[in-house]
């Protein structure tokens, strides 16, 4: 609950609106995203966070509203969308890696084409990112070699690789094997370790309630609540926060950290796993630490 | 219908795979028949005459096969190259969001897809006719590349929208979000996936643009200029005998064969990816 002392935003939305036809998808939504803060979005199926999301990088142009993307407005007919684009990550639930590229071209293409780095330079910087999320032996692999959670997390490297200032997430680890999940959530909680500006939107519980500094939880258009993910997930005060809570957490009951500890116990005294030190979760809980950010 | 509710015990049918066993042999046998009845009555000698003279086969191939046949190839590949580039900016202008690029593309893929192919190259050979000192460099292969190359665009440019279509909508997404301009997504992600499922369709097209080339003739070209089908028919009828045509017919079939089993391989290969 503390009031961490407020960085510059980063994304602003105001009032946002948008209808597909006659069906009203964000029915007015506000919020901010600040310098180096992880916010997670949560919230039923269909409630329109997806489309909130790729609203903020006009994969989808709002009906109404503003969003303001480091001070800028973006639904401008006349904003430069590609110079506000490549500020932006963006990691897909269905991985969408370039089929007919390489693991390193899938991270060097969009560097040499729209920053006009060097190949070297970008290639430098690609495998920089690659080692980061523990994949630097695929780097010649083609995505169809690659395993659901070894996509994801090359699509991961391929965001940062064009130095983001801040990553937008759509259900990353939806589409995987139950098993695949840690090590996506692992690098992410790493990201997140480094001072990563994320927004979220997912259904890991477990990773909001871990890594989030703020959670929203979204229900037929509108923001229900937002707060700290203690308080969001912990203890709702609005009863659609509850049921969908209710609904999500009590089949299995997710722990916090579930992931980690499942991660862990499949790894224990494995001799040949192939990236096991890199995706060593990092510093549990870094909300613990509470100042660790700045 | 009734064999169940009748009492008496009902006559052994023959299993499916003993009825389409049978089928299999009447219709051998009838085959085995026709081709009889074909080697009895049929005239070998003046078959051989017609069709498999030794001393034209020899002709034929010495005299200047080889230039028809390279004529017939660079006929046709310069064609493909023109019908590929075009067919790629027409398949462009027919998905932009620019109205009057839609309806151009439309019109021109119309118009040269519903035109018998024989029509543009008599147009094309009067071209010079027409419109006085009109010249198209390179003659004759220019005025072929041409020709023949506007009638495969049409068809190529609905072969590369197909292909374009079937990238999925997330690898746009996915390079829009990195930054790329859309002229760049559609060059570095988009095109290349789309050429990757359309070869298959693409050499097929070759092909029929192998065996449409034999349509130059009606441009009237000179010696030199002949391809395989003009220079077989040519000497067939100084000679009265088909043969000549049938090694024309031969050498088409020594272009197309590979390619055909060429489109083969990879569409098995295509299946197997997916
Ligand atoms: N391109 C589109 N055209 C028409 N309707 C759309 C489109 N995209 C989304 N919708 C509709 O918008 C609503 C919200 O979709 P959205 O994908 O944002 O939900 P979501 O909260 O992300 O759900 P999920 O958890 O299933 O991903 C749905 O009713 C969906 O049918
Ligand atoms: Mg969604």
């Amino acid at each position: 609950m503390t009031a961490p002392t407020p960085a510059a935003p980063i994304v602003e939305v105001t009032d946002l609106h948008k209808s597909f036809g006659a069906n009203d998808v964000l029915r007015g939504l506000s919020a901010t995203i600040r310098q180096g803060e992880v916010v997670c979005v949560i919230g039923p199926s269909g409630s329109g966070k997806s489309t909130f999301l790729r609203c903020i990088n006009l994969l989808e142009s709002p009906t109404s509203g503003s969003i303001k993307v480091g001070g800028e407005e973006v639904n401008d007919p006349d904003c430069d969308i590609d110079a506000i684009r490549r500020n932006m990550g963006m990691v897909f639930q269905q991985f969408n890696l370039f089929p007919h590229l390489s693991v390193l071209e899938n991270c060097t293409v969009a560097q040499t084409t729209v920053l006009k780095r060097s190949k070297d330079e970008a290639q430098a910087k690609a495998r920089e990112n690659l080692e980061k999320v523990g994949l630097s032996e695929k780097e010649d692999a083609f995505p169809a070699q690659l395993s659901g959670g070894q996509q994801q997390r090359v699509a991961i490297a391929r965001a940062l690789s064009m130095d983001p200032k801040l990553m937008l997430f759509d259900e990353p680890t939806s589409a995987l094997d139950p098993e695949l999940v840690g090590d996506v959530l692992s690098v992410m909680r790493r990201l997140a370790s480094e001072g990563m500006t994320m927004f979220v939107v997912t259904h890991e519980m477990a990773f909001a309630r871990d890594v989030a500094d703020r959670v929203i939880f979204m229900d037929g258009g509108v923001i229900v609540e937002e707060g700290a993910p203690e308080q969001v997930i912990g203890e709702p005060t609005e009863e659609r926060t509850k049921v969908f809570l209710q609904r999500v957490l009590d089949p299995t009951h997710v722990e916090a950290g579930a992931e980690d500890a499942a991660y862990a116990k499949r790894h224990v005294g494995e001799v040949a796993a192939d990236d096991v030190d890199e995706r060593h979760p990092a510093t549990h809980g870094r909300n613990g630490g509470g100042a660790g950010r700045g | 219908m009734s064999a169940t509710h009748t009492e008496a015990p009902p006559k052994k049918k023959l299993s499916p795979r003993r009825r389409a066993q049978r089928i299999r042999w009447v219709q051998y046998a009838v085959l085995v028949g026709v081709a009889l009845v074909i080697a009895f009555v049929a005239d070998w000698g003046q078959i051989q005459q017609q069709f498999f003279r030794s001393d034209l086969i020899r002709t034929t191939l010495t005299e200047g096969v080889g230039g028809a046949l390279k004529n017939t190839i660079v006929y046709t590949a310069g064609a493909f190259v023109i019908g590929l580039l075009l067919g790629t900016v027409l398949a462009l202008m027919r998905l932009s969001s620019v109205a009057p690029y839609r309806w151009i593309a439309t019109i021109w893929i119309e118009f040269f897809r519903g035109l018998p192919a024989i029509i543009v190259f008599i147009a094309f050979g009067l071209m010079s006719l027409a419109f006085e000192g009109f010249v198209i460099p390179y003659d004759p292969y220019g005025t072929v590349w041409v020709a023949l190359g506007l009638v495969a665009s049409a068809y190529m440019a609905e072969t590369i929208r197909a292909g374009i279509q079937a990238v999925p909508p997330g690898q746009i997404e996915a390079a829009r979000s990195l930054g790329m301009p859309s002229g760049v997504a559609t060059r570095k992600i988009v095109l290349p996936q789309a050429f990757r499922v359309i070869t298959p369709p693409l050499t097929n097209e070759l092909i029929l643009l192998v065996k449409d080339s034999s349509l130059v003739y009606v441009l009237g070209l000179s010696a030199s200029g002949y391809e395989l089908t003009k220079y077989g028919r040519q000497l067939s009828s100084d000679n009265a005998s088909l043969t000549p045509l049938v090694v024309a017919g031969f050498c088409y079939l020594i272009i197309t064969l590979p390619l055909s089993i060429i489109v083969r391989r990879m569409e098995a290969r295509q299946k197997k990816e997916r």
